[in-house]
């Protein structure tokens, strides 16, 4: 059953790598202007628009990334009561995307929200064959930017660096246990910016980052969770896509949890201190405004937008507080908060790796992009990257 | 750090154990089951399920042996009574457990269950060294310290072993005095498969208290390579499922120790531990295979 399926699967990739060079060797069918400046009046691209469609990877239930996204388009229809929202679950990174995404504008929709990573490469498609039609995808980066596209996502390092602040603030033992999937530029900076929270309060503190080298494999977690406990850590996070396991294990230890992709406290109702979790509405709301307005091409986010909390448009926000987390603590991270919100940044110089390079002198910011690029850890952390 | 490793071993080697058992008894009787994986995931989440609905553990346990059983039944019909190859049959299975577990699997993944949780044997648990690592368990793993020794003897030293391998072994012997070679087959493939259902609900009732899909992640696998280089012996089973917990493990405690090794090399230590005991041991292992099985790997070359 599940061979002939990997072979169905192996024909359509087939068939939609054939169909993608295709495409790339035939002379575009119309090229969107790209770049700057703003078609006349009623062509611009998602203007009056009556109808939006949004694709997702996943189940809209899944405690994360994709009941995110089901999040932000509930958001969109209680801002906008006359508009339509198309929305489709469960969409593999395949030709899948591009056929739901071509029936959705054939049912009128003129902005497409694509948000997975893997649908990029058939949002540029749809976008190229409509440029009428605004496509943003969730997450990528477009070069060169069509004038009917463009990517958005969040700092996600930043109400990690706040909870960071939190853990800093619990610990009793000075040392907090990471345990990662894979070491990703935006794993890796998320470690760097909880442990730079946590030394922004706690100086002495170890960060023990520790790989599972799977996104989910729970029986590796719980041995890295034992592991860890067992070495003195007293605070923990993770950066997993299931998280109940390593969660259970740290409230039974008696331990604290700061969260990651959702909030979790009901499995650690004692120990839960605070984390980060998705918050689309706010930026779908102004997407989908902009281009009603029909100013899309030309706008932020006829580029590659990253929103961070200065912009006050980060997606990424801070979860609800424990019971624990004592008002002086709350008092900390609202200040920090108020330091990222004016153009602060975690990762201010000066930044020392964990081999005692300077990667960020001091006075120096890194752009997003330095950032989104980040391939160390910094003095703190316990671990190897590699 | 000694022990912590060996604490981990103890506990992430009982699942590869029991799989292992069973897959030793299965093969003493002259069937090969590569579906243990699949045997493994069924009963991670039938005893996942059961201990969800209950609220009881170890109707938990009883409940990931019937998933683990029901998917050997299947094997056994079909390498027993329809005669299939062996390993097609194994493998197919696998992956059919593994689609149906993550479909049926999937309202599971967000709730909560009334888990098995460490029980210190009283006294021995104080004893420095030797308490952490073998006293202080859940209760899964101290019912694998009884269990290899009683499967050793009931193979080696009861009636009923003896006819598990002799269908393994000679089954024209056992038709001679009157038995039937396919349910000695049928008896020894289930029971097998109940037993890698017990370590599939170890992982998700008592060490990793999740159910997710995909959780057994390659054990069963090491389990069937594991009987091979334990020479269809439980003993050695037991003590190659604790080799392979310990580079499980390793793995924690080195990272945990900011001991600077790349966390891909060490989690291919126990694949590679594999390779090298099969290279060391070569043909040898081969000599200590039941006849029967031989049979199945000359089948397989020619078909």
């Amino acid at each position: 059953m599940r061979l002939t399926r990997t072979a169905r699967v192996c024909l359509v990739a087939a068939v939609v790598i054939t169909a993608c060079s295709l495409a790339a060797c035939s002379p575009a069918v119309s090229s969107p202007e790209t770049g700057g400046s703003a078609p006349a009046g009623d062509s611009a691209p998602g203007a009056d628009a009556t109808t939006v469609g949004v694709i997702a990877v996943g189940p809209k239930d899944d405690f994360g990334y994709n009941q995110a996204v089901y999040q932000g388009v509930e958001a969109l229809r209680e801002q906008f009561p006359d508009l339509d929202v198309l929305e489709a679950y469960n969409i593999p990174e395949d030709d899948t995307a591009a056929t739901t995404m071509e029936s959705m504008v054939a049912q009128g929709a003129t902005i497409i929200f694509a948000t997975s990573y893997g649908h990029l490469d058939a949002a540029k498609q749809v976008a190229e064959a409509h440029p009428e039609v605004v496509v943003v995808h969730q997450g990528g980066l477009l070069d060169p930017v069509p004038a009917n596209m463009g990517t958005y996502f969040g700092s996600v390092f930043e109400p990690v660096y706040l909870a960071g602040i939190a853990a800093g603030a619990a610990t009793q033992t000075g040392k907090l246990g990471y345990v990662y999937a894979i070491p990703i530029p935006q794993t890796l900076a998320n470690i760097n910016a909880f442990t730079l929270g946590a030394q922004s309060v706690r100086p002495d503190v170890d960060v023990t980052a520790v790989s599972t080298t799977s996104w989910c494999d729970p029986a590796t977690q719980a041995d890295r969770v034992a592991s860890l406990l067992s070495s003195g850590v007293d605070v923990m996070t993770q950066h997993q896509d299931c998280t109940k396991t390593i969660i259970e294990a740290t409230e039974a230890a008696g331990a604290y949890t700061v969260g990651y992709h959702a909030d979790a406290s009901s499995l650690a109702p004692e120990g839960w201190l605070t984390g980060s979790e998705w918050d689309w509405g706010p930026l779908y709301t102004d997407i989908v405004q902009t281009a009603i307005d029909g100013d899309f091409t030309g706008s932020e986010y006829n580029a590659n937008y990253r929103a961070n909390m200065a912009s006050g448009k980060n997606p990424f926000v801070a979860s609800a507080f424990g019971p624990s987390v004592t008002d002086e603590t709350k008092a900390l991270i609202a200040a920090a908060a108020a330091d990222l919100e004016a153009g602060g940044s975690p990762f201010a110089g000066p930044i020392t790796a964990q081999d005692g390079t300077v990667t960020v002198p001091e006075g120096e910011t890194p752009p997003i992009e330095t950032i989104e690029q980040m391939d160390y850890f910094v003095q703190g952390v316990t671990g190897t990257v590699s | 750090m000694i022990i912590d490793i060996l604490a981990g071993a103890v506990r992430g080697g009982t699942s590869i154990m029991y799989a292992g058992l069973g897959e030793t008894i299965s093969e003493r009787g002259g069937v090969i089951n590569l579906g243990t994986e699949g045997a493994m995931l069924l009963g991670a989440l039938g005893g996942y399920a059961v201990t969800a609905e209950t609220g009881n553990p170890w109707l938990g346990v009883l409940g990931g042996a019937l998933a683990g059983a029901l998917l050997s039944l299947v094997h056994a019909v079909l390498v027993v009574s329809r005669r299939a190859n062996q390993f097609a049959s194994g493998l197919t299975l696998y992956f059919l457990a593994l689609g149906v577990t993550a479909l049926f699997g999937v309202s599971y993944v967000s709730q909560q269950i009334n888990a098995f949780t460490p029980v210190p044997v009283p006294g021995l648990s104080e004893i420095p060294g030797i308490g952490p690592i073998l006293f202080d368990h859940d209760p899964l793993v101290y019912i694998a310290y009884v269990a290899a020794p009683v499967i050793w003897w009931v193979l080696f030293r009861t009636r009923v072993g003896l006819l598990v391998r002799t269908a393994g072994e000679r089954t024209e012997a056992l038709e001679v005095h009157g038995y039937s070679v396919q349910a000695v087959r049928y008896c020894a493939t289930v029971a097998g498969g109940a037993l890698a259902g017990i370590g599939g609900a170890h992982i998700s009732i008592a060490y990793a208290n999740s159910w997710f899909e995909n959780m057994i992640a390659g054990r069963g696998f090491i389990a069937v390579a594991l009987v091979i280089f334990a020479m269809w012996n439980p003993i050695r089973i037991m003590a190659g499922a604790y080799l392979f917990g310990a580079a499980l493990s390793l793995a924690s405690v080195l990272q945990t120790s900011g001991i600077a090794v790349n966390q891909f090399a060490l989690n291919a230590v126990p694949f590679v531990l594999t390779l090298v005991v099969l290279a060391v041991l070569g043909r040898r292992t081969m000599l200590a295979a039941p006849d029967e099985l031989l049979k199945v790997f000359d089948n397989s070359r020619t078909t």
